[in-house]
Parts: structure tokens; C-alpha cells; sequence
């Protein structure tokens, strides 16, 4: 059996999905926190954008399953059954793209270095040409003839799975469908593809469709070729990019995550207390928010980096090293970015508390804590909802920024500031090497659209001013 | 050349699409005639407001005319193109709403946005705009003119702000001022002041007026015709004395029937049972049969009919002419009667002594503290056991903080609050904790004072749980049920949300959430202001029973007269922080002392028209309580003012036992 490994950020994902899992059991039996949901669920965009949402979640999710594989018979020794390298689930599944590794650079779908080197050939001569790839396209007989063929035909068989693929899961969702509203199979369809249904089955079934397409081609491409090319030392750039979605989502969400409870917690009470806590409160976020973010978080980096080369022993693998500081960079990340949330709240509350419900409360003898509990917390919960979705594509966008800057994630951690960082001398070397900053930018921004696109849909159920239009 | 202005017929507005949308306006026909004013009346929701946005084509997205024809003069404004149509806006026809303070911009000064109306519908290059808005200002009264144009919307008072709506109005020298509800938002002193502004224009210009309001007493002021609307249809109309003498729809007389006032003092008002059908239907029958008192079987099945019974005069009702024979109402309201006020002696409940509440005013970015906002500034009130207190004022003279104060919700700057021998204000914690439950509170906005969040039978548990009163969960409930049983709820009402009853019944519920802790004095602030007449009614009678079932007492605050002769024993009156005279309630509305109660009570808009008060017009706003005039706090707006009244703020003078007047004319 592999070892488990649970890191720090894992344990808190974890510990995130199980909240939301359990926030929807709460909404499922109430009626004011399902209703807007609902409106989301109706949402045509929103729904677009959550199946993207879902299939970057899933290789988040599967990336964050960590453990220590068994090494093979060959090396056990006595006692140490376990590799020493920590993998996850996902790099389980992308072993083929992990493990087919190049010498250098080469470009996406290629079959040929990128760079001439000296080949001996077979009768001894040396030549100075393009050699061929290890793995990529190493099947193809004659590439110049077979390559178009062989790939357009790739990536037909990929696109014939993803169509069985898509039937079998669109049929498995309409007879259920069907079932739950007691029509016929057919009827059902019709109702979806008319877009009768409350909820945009089309859409999804459409973005779904697209999705599994990407997915398939990728797929049968990835193996054969390296689809995004592959970077300095020859590692696969779809891998990289792959193994990047998780920096970025844990950034996304590990830091409001972090800073949720202080910003809901100085925000209510400053507003409910007033007086000298308010005073106080205000004071922290007044002198936190007037320091520059990137200063305090260049200094927490650099800091934290000068303990760990101290302490490089107390880190049992890389793997952990850079998630400490993945989880470091989450935390200073939320101390700076927690102000804004904090004022909205306080502010709310200040309204709240004169409301007549809280006078009535206050009239019965009930303790602060129950009225914050009973009455504020949940009249504040929208606005905790739309600042976490409208946060979580400007964290995705900063970590981008700062490991640009050298003061992000480890330079040993896939993500795609790191990507972007190393395509500034790619960019800069003849003939430019670009596939590296295209795929970076490619997944973030589907990302980022997404998460946007999503947190309208919030906002727009969510905010009691946009609601009751109709 | 006919005299009819404005003539809507059969016009049917409905809102939103889908399967059953709204009809809120379900085919009404009415004509108004050049100069005349005509009132539209109804309770809230009953379509007054939408009627006077089709005739401006100003409905919400949702909203669209489906059948009718509007004409004014011979204009077909229904088929005008919309450019065409914003001219005859703000030209032709004028209109003012209700909320002036969202009315206008709040970035440009009253000025601008009144020459943006002139240069629209009044270009006349020649002329100077800027004179004619100065003319305009004087024209709808504001003092210094010339001063008040360069002046934000925030720096005025409501009711100037109404006033400036009205100049806004009045810019494109309209033949027809559409007015909906626009006093309901100002106190009655300012709403006299507006009335009047508006019937001499009237008389100079020779406009006609759609005055929309949902209050009798306007109705009878100023109009000269009247229209009652219920659920979407005109079911009355008649000439303005014709109908205050002998209303004929059932549903005109019940509203008679549930104004309060004093010669209704021992009798339980009427009550108009149920509320108004959801309109997302068709009908077929009377739309009022669910709640009519002379109902008949023919009334269920059969639409009745428009019946024109005399020029002028109609009603929309199968009893031929209306109920014009007198339909006694039924024995039961009758037999409620309340017990005449106790005689004996009482024994002071809740005794206040120089109650003081001061708000710091902060200022710049060390929130130095400049100055004080007096909201309270020396309140001396006592409340017997089993009795009623009224405390009557404008608002914003701090009636609400004193309730507040009371209830120690607002910490006290000063003063005494004993209630039944403590002295709450020295009240800490847990032992504060253990009285709040003999005192309760009932707001103006029952929507606004229950969480939405929590069901009735959480709501109502709430004191109950805090104070560890009512037993375990099954005891509780079944208190619970009892309870809305006694506010006149079925049981099953406490499974379900707020917002799933009318304003009248969440008001019940109110009331239920106070009694359920089981309190001997409620402080009821403004708790019908948002309710409508026949609803207003409904509360009313729960109190007076309530009271009579349990010896409650009561601090009613409020600023409706009516209400005050219905309930209280007892009156205060309020200005800016203080009480200038108090006394029984026959002792003050009968024979007002004070300068101010007499103007308030004058200002009262009354049904009958003969009995009426000399009318007194207090001129200006009641001044800020952050600074207030030196002397007598009054002397400003005082018609009887003197030398004297500038120089020290006149002390009460005792006239009888139960009587004092705060007033140099009353001093010896
Ligand atoms: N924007 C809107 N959307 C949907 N319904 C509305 C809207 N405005 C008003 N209504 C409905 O139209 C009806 C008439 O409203 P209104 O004319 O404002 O009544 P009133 O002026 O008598 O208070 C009511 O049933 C009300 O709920
Ligand atoms: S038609 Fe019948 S139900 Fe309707 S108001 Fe007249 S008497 Fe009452
Ligand atoms: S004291 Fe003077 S100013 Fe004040 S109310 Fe009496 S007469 Fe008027
Ligand atoms: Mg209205």
C-alpha cells in the first residue's frame, strides 16, 4: 500500500469541501439560502462557467491527493517500503506525460527538437540537424510524411470517444431527469433542446460537450505527442500547466478561506459593539490596508525563505517545503486582503443593529452573542458570498503577479506564475519560444472567465438590490 | 369644446408576463374636468400609483397598458410617439411624488434642476431662466429665493424638498398636476402647509389636480371630486360632499366605519375582515364579496355592474344606488365595548424624571466631539397601571428616543426611569436582563422588526428562550399557539415566515412576540403609521382588548390625532426634545393650551368640515435639535410669540392635577 502523505494545504481543501458540502445540507432545508442558489442554478452563464469551474476543481481536487508510492521490489530495504518522492492522484494519471521527458525545447505537436544538435548517424557521419524527439511522435516511420495524418487522426479517434463519452453521460442526466418529472425519455429531450428546463441543461450539456472534446483530444494527442510542447529541460508543458490549476485554486480559495473568520468577526463586532472595539478594529485595518501589499509580502517571503535554507532539515521532501510556503504565501495573501471585507461588513452591521429586530432582540434580554449569531450573521452572509467568488479570480491573477516578481510560490512548485516567469528569457531567446506563456495564459484566463462569469451569476442572486426586478 | 381635461377609458395596466401576470389596473373609466381637483382614494397596493404612472407612461419595465385609451384634451396619449410623449411630461402634465427626499438629484443644486425643467418646457429665449426660477421658488413659497437656488437638495427640509418638486411641477406650466401621495411623507403641520400651497395655485393657474392619497381627511380638505379604487377598479365615484355624507359602496362605508376617533371610544371600530384578492386572477364575481359585509349570493358569481345613479355619481356595486339604506352593522362590534377609564387613583407604573438623551455630533478625522444632538432634553412622564399615555409630536422631535431610552436600548444621558420601585437606568446586566421582560416594544414597520430569516414560532420564542420563561420546547409551543390565538392567528401561523402574511397580521404577530414574555407596560411606537385605515383598525381594537384582558399599560407614541382620541387617557405632546403640554386626552384636544398643540391639532386633516378648528398655519420647519433657539424652543414658528419667550425656555405650569403647560402666556 502507498504511504498517504496530507500536507498542510491539502488538509485545509479538504477541510474547505467538507464546509461547503455541509453549507449545503444547511441551504438545502431553508428556504432563504436555497432560493438564491436556485436563481444561479437557472442561470445560463453561471452554469456555463460552473461545468468549467468543475473540471478545473477536479484536477485540483485529484492533484491534492498526496502520497508516497512503493518503491519497486527491487529497492525495498528493510523497513523502507516507500519511495521518498511524494506524488499525488494526478500525477498518477498524467504518468505518461510526466515521465516522457525530452532533452530541451520543443514545439507543441512536434516530432524534432527545437534546437540543431551533432547526430551521429547510423554510418557514423555527424551531422548538424533537428534530432528526433524520445517520446514525442517516436511511433511515426517517416514524420514528414505521416505526422499531419497521424495526428488529425488522433485527434479524430479522440473526438469519436468524447462523443460516446458525452452521449453516455447526456443520457444517463436526461433519463433521470425524465424520471424526476415523469415524462418520456424523448419528451425530455425535446424540453432540453427547446430550453424549457428551469435549469439550462442545453448550456451545460453544450459547455459539457466542449469540455469532454478538449479533454479527449488532449488526451489522445498527450500521449503520443507533447501537445504544449515541452520547456528548458523537456518536461512537458501540458503537465506543468496541468499541475499549475491547483497553485492557482488553492490560492484562489485557501485565502479567503484563511482570512473569512478574522474579516467576519472584526467586521461584526466593530459594527455591532461600536465604541472603543470599533476604534480598535478600525485602527488595525486602517494601518494594515495603508501598507503596501507587495512590501509586506516581499518581506514575509523573503523572510520565511531565510528559515527554511535554516531549517532545510525539518522538511521531509520538496513537496512540503513548497506547500509550506504555498500556504505561508496564502496567509500573508489573506492578512492583506482581508480589510476590504471587513469595512463591508462593518458597515452592514452598523445598519443591522438598528434595525427594529435587533432592537426587539436586545428588548427581550437577548446575549450579544445570540443576536450576532441569530440576527447579523446570517443578513451578512451575502456579502461574504459575493466578496469570496468576486476575490477569487483577483487572487488567482495576483499569485501570477507575484511569482513574477520572484516573491510567490516556491520556483519548484508548478504554477502558472512560475510558467510565465520562465517565458520572460524564452520570449527573449531566437526563435522565440512561446508555447510556455500561451498555455499559462490560456488555462488562467479560461479560469479567471470562468470564476467571473460565475461570481455575475452570484452577485446578481445574491444582492438584494439586483433582486426582485421581476 | 368640452370642460373635460383629462379622460381615461377602460384603461387595464397589467405587470409582468408569464402565466398569470398582475392586472393592476383592471379597467377603469374617469374623467376629470379642467381646474377641479380630483381625488383618487384607496388602500395601498390597490393600483392609485400605477393609474398615475399610465397617464404618464412612465410604467416599470415590467408594466404595460393592454387595453384603454387615455386622452388629454384631444391628445391620445397612449398613440403619441415617446418623444412626443416627453414633451407633453413635465409640459402638459406635471407630477410630484410622494418621497420628495428620492425625488431629486442630490449632486445638483435646486436651482439646476429646476432651469433643466424650464429650459425644457418653458424655452423662451428671450426670457432670463434664472429669474424664472426664482419665481417659481417664490411662487411655491420658499423663503430667500435667490438664495435657496445654489442650495443641494440635502440642505432643505421634506417638506421644502416637496416644495421644490412642486416648482419643478409647476416649470412647464402644466394643465394637469398629478400629485400621488404627496404628503404622506411630511407631518401634518408641513402636510397643511403643503395643501394649502397647492389649492392656491390651483386658483391662480387654473390647473387641474389628480391628488392620490389614501387619507380621508385630505380627501375632504381639498377635493372636489372623489374616486375610490379597490383592487384594481374604480368602484365609486360621486362629488366630494355628496360621497363624505352619504358614502354608497360597502367598501366606502366600512372605511368610514374604521376611522377612529373619540365618539368611537367605548365601540370596537369596524374591521374589514380578510384582505384584498391577488390580482394575478380573472373574477367572477365582486372582487370586495370575500369581505363585504351586505354581500349576496348573486355577488359570487355575477361582475357587477357600473352603476350610474345620478350625474357624476356612480358605483360599481349589485345593490342598486349603493347601500344607501343604512345597513346597521353587525351587534358584535357593539358588544366589546370598553370599559369607561378608571376613576380611582392610579398608581404610577412607570415614573420618568428629566429624562435627557444627547447624541455626540463628531467631527473631522479625530471625531472630535463638536456638539450634541438634545433628542431628549428633559422628559417628565408617568404612566399608571392599566392606562394608556399618548406621546404626540412631529417627527424628529424624539419620541422614539424616549421609548428608547426607557427600554435602556438607548443609554440615558441624564435623568430617572423608575419602573415599579428600580431604577432601571442603575440597572446592570443579568438584573436588566430579568426586567426587560416587563417591558416590551411594538415598531412602526412590522416587516422591518422580525427577521425574515427565522419562522413566526422562532420569533415569538425568542424572548421567551432569553428570559428562560414558558417550560420545556412542547409547553412553549403550545403557549406559542395560544398566543397567535389571542392576536387573532390560527396556530398553524407559526410555521411559516414573515413575509408570507399582510402588514396587519405581521403586526399581530408583533404583538404576540411582546405579550409572549409576558410584559406589563409596551411601548407602541407609531404601530399602525404603516398599516391602512381598515388594518389600523384591526390593531387598535387588539390593543384596547389586550388591555382591558391583561392590565397593560401602554406608551403610545404617535402623530395621528384620531388614534390619540380613540386610545390614550392620557397626552403629551412633543417638540424638539421636550413635552410642552400634557393632560388628559379630553383636557388637550378639547381645549388646547399651548401655541404648538393648538397649531398640531388645527393642522389635523378632519372628515367633518362643519366642526373644524380654526386653521393655524405654523410657518417653517421645526428647528434642529443639534442647536436649538434660545428661550422658548417654539418662538420661532410661534404665532403668539414675545419679547419674553427669546430670553429662557418657560417653565410647566401646573393648571390641574393631571394638567401642564409649558407657556409664558399661561403665566401669571
Ligand atoms: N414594479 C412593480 N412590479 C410588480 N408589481 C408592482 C410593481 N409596482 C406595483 N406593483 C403592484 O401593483 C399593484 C398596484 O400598486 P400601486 O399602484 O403602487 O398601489 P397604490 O398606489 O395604491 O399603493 C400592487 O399590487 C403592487 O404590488
Ligand atoms: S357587489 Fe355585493 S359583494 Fe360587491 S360590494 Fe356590492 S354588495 Fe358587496
Ligand atoms: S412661550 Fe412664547 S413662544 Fe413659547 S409657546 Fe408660549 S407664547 Fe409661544
Ligand atoms: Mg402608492
Amino acid at each position: 500500500m502507498p504511504e498517504l502523505v496530507v500536507l498542510w494545504t491539502d488538509a485545509l481543501i479538504f477541510l474547505l469541501i467538507a464546509l461547503v458540502l455541509l453549507f449545503g445540507r444547511l441551504a438545502a432545508s431553508r428556504e432563504h439560502l436555497r432560493a438564491p442558489w436556485r436563481t444561479v442554478a437557472r442561470s445560463r452563464m453561471g452554469m456555463g462557467a460552473l461545468v468549467v469551474l468543475g473540471v478545473y476543481v477536479l484536477i485540483g481536487v485529484t492533484d491534492s491527493i498526496h502520497y508516497k508510492p512503493l518503491l519497486p521490489e527491487a529497492e525495498r530495504s528493510a523497513g523502507v517500503m516507500h519511495s521518498n518522492e511524494v506524488q499525488s492522484l494526478l500525477d498518477y494519471l498524467l504518468t505518461p506525460l510526466r515521465e516522457q521527458q525530452e532533452k530541451t525545447y520543443s514545439a507543441p505537436l512536434a516530432t524534432h527538437l527545437y534546437s540543431k544538435e551533432n547526430i551521429e548517424q547510423a554510418d557514423g557521419q555527424m551531422v548538424r540537424d533537428y534530432p528526433r524527439l524520445k517520446y514525442g511522435g517516436a511511433h511515426l516511420q517517416d514524420p514528414q510524411q505521416d505526422w499531419a495524418a497521424d495526428v488529425a487522426w488522433t485527434a479524430i479517434i479522440g473526438a469519436q470517444e468524447a462523443l460516446l463519452a458525452w452521449l453516455l453521460v447526456v443520457g444517463i442526466i436526461t433519463a433521470w431527469l425524465a424520471h424526476r418529472a415523469g415524462r418520456s425519455f424523448f419528451q425530455q429531450c425535446q424540453q432540453i433542446l427547446y430550453s424549457r428546463t428551469e435549469v439550462p441543461w442545453r448550456v451545460i450539456f453544450i459547455m459539457l460537450g466542449i469540455v469532454l472534446l478538449a479533454a479527449f483530444t488532449a488526451a489522445n494527442l498527450g500521449v503520443k505527442y507533447h501537445l504544449l510542447g515541452t520547456d528548458k529541460v523537456g518536461e512537458d508543458v501540458l503537465y506543468q500547466t496541468l499541475k499549475s490549476v491547483r497553485t492557482g485554486l488553492v490560492i484562489g480559495t485557501l485565502t479567503t478561506l484563511i482570512m473569512l473568520p478574522a474579516a467576519i468577526l472584526m467586521g461584526i463586532m466593530a459594527g455591532y459593539f461600536r465604541g472603543w472595539v470599533d476604534d480598535v478594529i478600525q485602527y488595525i485595518y486602517t494601518t494594515l490596508s495603508s501598507i503596501p501589499g507587495v512590501l509586506l509580502i516581499a518581506a514575509a517571503i523573503l523572510m520565511l525563505h531565510v528559515y527554511m535554507n535554516n531549517h532545510a532539515d525539518e522538511f521531509a521532501s520538496l513537496v512540503e517545503r513548497a506547500d509550506l510556503r504555498l500556504l505561508f504565501l496564502c496567509i500573508i495573501l489573506g492578512i492583506t486582503s482581508w480589510t476590504g471585507l471587513c469595512r463591508l461588513l462593518r458597515g452592514e452591521t452598523l445598519k443591522l443593529r438598528e434595525l427594529d429586530y435587533v432592537q426587539a432582540a436586545q428588548a427581550f434580554g437577548v446575549s450579544h452573542f445570540t443576536i450576532i449569531i441569530r440576527h447579523i450573521l446570517p443578513n451578512v452572509l451575502h456579502i461574504v458570498m459575493i466578496s469570496v467568488v468576486l476575490d477569487f479570480s483577483g487572487l488567482v491573477l495576483a499569485e501570477a503577479v507575484l511569482s513574477y516578481v520572484n516573491i510567490g510560490v516556491d520556483p519548484t512548485m508548478n504554477s502558472w506564475g512560475n510558467m510565465i516567469n520562465s517565458a520572460r528569457l524564452e520570449m527573449a531567446r531566437e526563435p522565440i519560444v512561446w508555447w510556455s506563456l500561451m498555455a499559462a495564459l490560456i488555462f488562467m484566463f479560461t479560469l479567471v472567465l470562468a470564476a467571473n462569469l460565475f461570481s455575475d451569476a452570484v452577485r446578481d442572486a445574491f444582492d438584494p438590490r439586483l433582486r426582485g426586478g421581476k | 369644446m368640452s370642460d373635460v381635461l383629462l379622460r381615461i377609458k377602460n384603461l387595464k395596466t397589467w405587470l409582468g408576463t408569464g402565466a398569470s401576470p398582475v392586472r393592476a389596473i383592471d379597467g377603469i373609466d374617469l374623467e376629470i374636468k379642467k381646474g377641479e381637483t380630483f381625488a383618487l382614494l384607496g388602500e395601498s397596493g390597490c393600483g392609485k400609483s400605477m393609474t398615475a404612472l399610465s397617464i404618464m407612461r412612465l410604467l416599470p419595465p415590467v408594466g404595460r397598458i393592454v387595453d384603454g385609451s387615455i386622452h388629454l384634451g384631444e391628445t391620445s396619449l397612449l398613440d403619441l410617439p415617446e418623444n412626443r410623449m416627453r414633451n407633453e411630461r413635465g409640459g402638459r402634465m406635471g407630477m410630484i411624488f410622494q418621497e420628495p427626499m428620492t425625488s431629486l438629484n442630490p449632486v445638483l443644486t435646486v436651482g439646476t434642476q429646476i432651469a433643466e425643467a424650464v429650459c425644457i418646457h418653458d424655452a423662451d429665449p428671450q426670457q432670463d431662466i434664472k429669474a424664472r426660477v426664482v419665481e417659481l421658488l417664490k411662487e411655491v413659497g420658499i423663503p430667500d429665493p435667490e438664495q435657496r437656488f445654489s442650495e443641494y437638495p440635502h440642505q432643505l427640509s421634506g417638506g421644502m424638498k416637496q416644495r421644490v418638486m412642486i416648482a419643478m411641477a409647476l416649470a412647464g406650466r402644466p394643465q394637469l398636476l398629478i400629485a400621488d401621495e404627496p404628503t404622506t411623507a411630511l407631518d401634518v403641520t408641513i402636510q397643511a402647509q403643503v395643501l394649502a400651497l397647492m389649492k392656491q395655485l390651483q386658483q391662480e393657474s387654473g390647473m387641474a389636480i389628480l391628488l392620490i392619497t389614501h387619507d380621508l381627511g385630505v380627501v375632504a380638505e381639498v377635493a372636489d371630486r372623489v374616486a375610490v379604487m379597490y383592487a384594481g377598479q374604480i368602484v365609486e365615484t360621486a362629488p366630494c360632499k355628496a360621497f363624505f355624507q352619504t358614502p354608497r359602496h360597502p367598501y366606502s362605508r366600512k372605511l368610514f366605519q374604521s376611522i377612529p376617533g373619540r365618539d368611537k371610544r367605548s365601540e370596537r371600530l369596524a374591521v374589514i375582515e380578510g384582505t384584498v384578492p391577488p390580482l394575478d386572477q380573472a373574477f367572477s364575481g365582486c372582487r370586495f364579496a370575500g369581505r363585504c359585509d351586505v354581500v349576496m349570493a348573486i355577488c359570487h358569481h355575477q361582475i357587477p355592474q357600473w352603476d350610474q345613479y345620478a350625474e357624476g355619481q356612480g358605483v360599481l356595486c349589485h345593490l342598486q344606488g349603493g347601500a344607501e339604506a343604512t345597513v346597521e352593522p353587525p351587534a358584535s362590534v357593539k358588544e366589546h365595548a370598553v370599559a369607561a377609564v378608571e376613576k380611582s387613583p392610579p398608581t404610577p407604573l412607570l415614573s420618568v424624571d428629566g429624562l435627557k438623551v444627547y447624541f455626540p455630533i463628531h467631527k473631522g478625522i479625530f471625531k472630535r466631539v463638536v456638539g450634541h444632538v438634545r433628542a431628549v432634553d428633559g422628559v417628565s412622564l408617568e404612566i399608571p397601571v392599566g392606562q394608556t399615555l399618548a406621546v404626540v409630536g412631529e417627527s424628529g422631535c424624539g419620541k422614539t428616543t424616549v421609548g428608547k431610552a426607557i427600554l435602556q436600548l438607548i443609554k440615558p444621558t441624564a435623568g430617572q426611569v423608575r419602573f415599579d420601585h428600580d431604577e432601571l437606568t442603575q440597572l446592570r446586566g443579568e438584573a436588566l436582563r430579568r426586567r426587560r421582560a416587563d417591558l416590551q416594544i411594538i415598531f412602526q414597520d412590522p416587516m422591518a422588526s422580525m427577521n425574515p430569516r427565522m419562522l413566526v414560532h422562532n420569533i415569538i420564542e425568542e424572548g421567551m428562550l432569553a428570559q428562560g420563561i414558558g417550560g420545556q420546547a412542547a409547553e412553549r409551543r403550545m403557549r406559542i399557539e395560544q398566543l397567535l390565538e389571542q392576536v387573532g392567528l390560527p396556530a398553524s401561523a407559526a410555521d411559516r415566515y414573515p413575509h408570507e402574511f399582510s402588514g396587519g397580521q405581521r403586526q399581530r404577530i408583533c404583538v404576540a412576540r411582546a405579550l409572549a414574555v409576558e410584559p406589563r407596560l409596551i411601548i407602541c411606537d407609531e404601530p399602525t403609521s404603516a398599516l391602512d385605515v381598515s388594518v389600523q383598525a384591526q390593531i387598535l381594537n387588539l390593543l384596547q382588548a389586550l388591555q382591558q384582558q391583561l392590565g397593560l399599560s401602554y406608551l403610545f407614541i404617535t402623530h395621528d390625532i384620531a388614534v390619540v382620541d380613540y386610545l390614550a387617557h392620557e397626552v403629551a405632546v412633543m417638540y424638539l426634545g421636550r413635552i410642552v403640554e400634557r393632560g388628559t386626552v379630553a383636557e388637550v384636544l378639547d381645549d388646547p393650551q399651548h401655541p404648538y398643540t393648538q397649531a398640531l391639532l388645527s393642522a389635523v386633516p378632519v372628515i367633518e368640515q362643519a366642526g373644524r378648528r380654526k386653521r393655524i398655519y405654523l410657518q417653517g420647519d421645526m428647528p434642529s435639535p443639534a442647536n436649538p433657539p434660545v428661550g422658548c424652543y417654539f418662538h420661532p414658528r410661534c404665532p403668539q410669540a414675545m419679547d419674553r419667550c427669546q430670553k429662557s425656555y418657560p417653565k410647566a405650569i401646573v393648571l390641574s392635577e393631571t394638567r401642564s403647560v409649558s407657556c409664558l402666556l399661561l403665566e401669571k
